[in-house]
């Protein structure tokens, strides 16, 4: 039986070696309460007439002195774990994206090239690999031991978890937020694999169309086009007649909107817009949009964030 | 003498009856304001939920001797632990300690004739029975499977279970608690004895007061939540469910704004007994009397202000969680404190190993092993891999059964005389002290490692590879059952033959022990007088110039 765990990411080991200083404070404190209580009920038992002397009348320097040791202890052991954490709010730029949507009982992936998989994720070693999930239903979690990393899946909005695996393997997927009666089935399998055999099975995944060539042609059906432009450049630009900001390099970039206010145009910025525009309604334009509230399925919103995306990463440098 | 001047209070007599010879009759029982009768009321009633919710729990062991679940339904399994949970958080460890041994020894250690509203205290305790009733029929009967934290939208959008009638049962039995907290406050207050000052109260006083004001300033919080639930799932307002509306994170910020501050709810009580404990069987004052009490003040403020650490992987935002991190670090050290003053206080002392001192110290081991797990989970990037998986069912088990269920028995057994009159036969009593020790070990270390090995919580079916240690688990389980069942035993032996028990057969100091055993129903016949410090020992001529 193994009692220790696959670290295969670089952050997984980093956890490892914090849990393990963990190990090490606990062990010390615990041989010292252990050993002083060991100590003392035998050499204080009642029946021993060893010399105890006279009581101690004052014990706050004693108490002052350990109050200040853990305090220190216990500091160090924050930054330690705050400074790894903070890592997990800092996915790199340019990582790799995949969509995963959760629902009762199954993981759905989507890849931008546009091959899907359900309940694994195929994924290449040595990259930094960034998710965008979100779930149709109750709230999720998307755990993976081997990373060290689990995030709550959430209905309603887009959450973000990056990682760079480099050892390549099969490693669980579990669901950790209980999320009905299967939860333990809501399980999966993450293959890393070397880039080659990364490219060779992206190559055999019957893909179809790239996840922005299908959300273009969400972009046409449901009619963001009428007022966005048939390529999304705006209204003086288009044909439209109505006037509607360019999504063109739109995405990554800062917009300013109606009440003063900045906002960085991200995954979640764009969901909010699509669904309840009139939360965020960019300045100088009227607030002719209508909700899509219910309307757009979580793997078509995925598809539509993939469209706009496009239209950043094809013009802007 | 020396905690209280009682030198005029007159032997009792032949014709001063106990309070449990007032009154045989079922009527006299039921309808009785008495503190010391509600406590007898109250301590078989949790021992009865403590036993369904122990029974829950065993069987969610044995489902887990194989991997794919020995019983064949997940739906079954879930409503399993769910009753765990639900039974043993809100009708067994929030409720234990204080209405049971609080209640009986309260109004005694006070020197007080009762509870300040002793009519309220009988109806907190109808009030817990109608939210308990209503809780095992509606498990009973359909059953919940969303855990005993009930996480929207699964509760109010998609469970098909009795969400709606359990969460009205813990919303009454919620009531009960602010009752018995207020009934506390009050008391503590108000019905102290002549000269029994702030800084001369025992601590158990201290850690019941600021259980208490917990459970009234927290408590309302749950029953709105509760509330806000049952609404969402009957008429889809839009609170919580985003679908209509709502935020859902708000119900877990909510939810935990309560659940953790009754974390403290249940384990300040455990220290309080732990405090009386340790000096009465080393004849030694407790070490750091005023540290002990601020600690316990300080819990319970800090207590308020941790919820967060149970939403790291919630998606929260990175201020939120490194400030609850490091608040959820200062919360542990004032429980450090305590832990080193109890080893101080032996030092030096002259140790006896009753039965109560064995728990105790038993809760000593256990409770810091809880504590030291809980600096993992407290540390961020070590929590995004330990929380909801094995490792933080065992951190907490250690906490709240190892911890929490050790003081209990500790305090029962060192009360046990007090109450019923009678001595628990003492060798039975360091046989079930130990083996509840071992067997929490057996049952819950292997949890600690199937934990980091990554095996998730509330798993019906896992993979393979997680089947050894679940096993040794289970197998834990049953050395950790028969030592629950051996005080069940041995202790309702006693009651009809356990050697008489004298007034004070520990010699501890404490206004409880200057009263007969079992205590007549006016509790002192003259109200007595406190002219110094608590834990006075030793006490002159005390049992270790004896032996």
């Amino acid at each position: 039986m193994n009692f220790w765990l696959t670290a295969a990411t670089p952050a997984a080991t980093e956890v490892d070696h914090l849990i393990i200083a963990l190990l090490i404070i606990s062990i010390a404190v615990l041989a010292l309460v252990f050993g002083l209580m060991l100590l003392y009920m035998f050499k204080y038992r009642s029946g021993s007439d060893v010399n105890r002397g006279a009581l101690a009348q004052k014990t706050w320097r004693i108490e002052a002195a350990w109050t200040t040791g853990t305090l220190v202890a216990f500091f160090f052991l924050f930054l330690w774990g705050a400074r790894l954490y903070v890592q997990l709010f800092q996915p790199p730029r340019n990582a790799l994206r995949i969509y995963v949507v959760g629902k009762q009982f199954m993981w759905k992936v989507e890849h931008d090239g546009g091959q899907r998989e359900i309940d694994a994720i195929h994924l290449p070693i040595g990259m930094d690999i960034e998710l965008i999930m979100t779930s149709e239903d109750v709230i999720h979690d998307f755990s993976v031991p081997a990373f060290r990393i689990k995030h709550d899946v959430l209905p309603g909005r887009y959450e973000t978890l990056w990682f760079h695996v480099d050892k390549p393997g099969t490693y669980h997927l579990f669901c950790t937020q209980l999320c009905g009666i299967d939860h333990s089935r809501m399980i999966g399998q993450i293959v890393a694999l070397p880039k080659a055999d990364y490219q060779r099975w992206l190559a055999q995944s019957d893909a179809g169309e790239t996840l922005a060539t299908a959300g273009k042609t969400l972009f046409m059906r449901y009619g963001c086009s009428g007022c966005h432009g048939s390529n999304g450049a705006g209204g003086p630009q288009s044909e439209s007649t109505v006037h509607a900001p360019s999504l063109a390099g739109l995405y990554g970039s800062p917009v300013t909107l109606a009440d003063g206010s900045v906002v960085k145009a991200d995954d979640r910025y764009i969901r909010d817009c699509i669904l309840t525009p009139s939360r965020q309604r960019v300045a100088s334009y009227p607030p002719a949009m209508p909700s899509f509230s219910g309307e757009i399925s979580e793997e078509d919103l995925l598809k539509l964030l993939a469209y706009i995306k496009s239209l950043s990463d094809a013009g802007v440098p | 003498m020396n905690a209280t001047a009682l030198q005029d209070v007159p032997p009792p007599r032949e014709t001063q009856e106990s309070y449990l010879q007032d009154g045989f009759s079922l009527r006299s029982w039921l309808l009785t304001t008495d503190h010391k009768r509600i406590a007898i009321l109250y301590l078989a009633s949790i021992t009865a939920f403590f036993f369904i919710g122990g029974s829950a729990a065993a069987l969610v062991r044995y489902n887990l001797l194989v991997p794919q679940g020995m019983i064949h339904s997940a739906e079954t399994y879930n409503r399993l632990f769910t009753m765990h949970g639900v039974v043993m958080v809100w009708f067994f460890l929030v409720p234990a300690v204080p209405v049971t041994l609080g209640n009986f020894v309260v109004p005694l250690m006070l020197g007080a004739r009762d509870l300040a509203f002793p009519k309220l205290n009988l109806f907190s305790w109808y009030l817990f029975i109608l939210g308990g009733i209503v809780v095992l029929y509606s498990l009973f009967t359909g059953g919940v499977d969303t855990g005993w934290t009930f996480y929207t939208p699964l509760t109010t959008a998609y469970s098909k279970g009795h969400v709606v009638a359990t969460v009205v049962g813990i919303f009454i039995a919620g009531f009960s608690s602010i009752a018995t907290g207020l009934n506390f406050i009050v008391t503590i207050h108000r019905l102290r004895a002549p000269g029994l000052t702030w800084f001369r109260l025992p601590v158990f006083l201290w850690s019941l007061y600021a259980t208490s004001v917990i459970l009234v300033l927290a408590t309302p919080v749950l029953a709105m939540t509760l509330l806000l639930l049952a609404f969402e799932r009957i008429f889809h307002i839009g609170v919580f469910d985003p679908a209509f509306g709502g935020d859902p994170l708000l119900f877990q910020h909510l939810f935990w704004f309560y659940s953790h501050p009754a974390v403290y709810i249940m384990i300040l009580p455990g220290f309080g007994i732990v405090s009386e404990i340790i000096p009465a069987f080393s004849r030694k004052p407790l070490f750091g009397y005023s540290f002990v009490v601020w600690a316990s003040i300080g819990i319970a403020v800090i207590s308020f202000l941790v919820w967060g650490h149970h939403m790291f992987v919630a998606g929260t935002s990175l201020l939120s969680a490194l400030v609850f991190s490091i608040l959820s670090y200062m919360v542990a050290v004032p429980s450090a404190i305590k832990v080193f003053n109890w080893i101080g206080t032996m030092h030096k002392g002259y140790i006896h190993f009753d039965a109560p001192m064995l728990y105790a110290l038993g809760f000593i081991g256990l409770f810091t092993m809880g504590g030291l797990t809980g600096l993992f989970v407290a540390a961020l990037a070590a929590d995004v891999h330990l929380t909801q998986t094995y490792f933080v069912v065992a951190h907490f088990h250690y906490v709240m059964v190892g911890g929490m269920v050790s003081a209990f028995f500790a305090g029962l057994h060192y009360w046990w005389p007090k109450i019923t009159g009678r001595m628990y036969p003492e060798m039975w009593g360091r046989a079930g002290a130990l083996t509840i020790f071992i067997g929490f070990h057996l049952t819950f270390f292997p949890q600690f490692i199937l934990g980091y090995l990554g095996m998730p919580r509330r798993y019906h079916a896992y993979p393979p590879e997680f089947q050894v240690l679940n096993v040794l688990s289970s197998a834990g389980t049953t050395i950790l059952a028969a030592g629950y069942l051996l005080p069940l035993a041995y202790l309702t032996w006693s009651l009809l033959r356990g050697e008489r028990a004298p007034a004070n057969p520990w010699e501890a100091t404490g206004l409880e022990w200057k009263t007969p055993s079992p205590p007549p129903t006016h509790n002192f016949t003259v109200t007595p007088m406190v002219d110094s410090a608590p834990y006075s020992y030793p006490t002159p001529g005390s049992r270790h110039r004896h032996e």
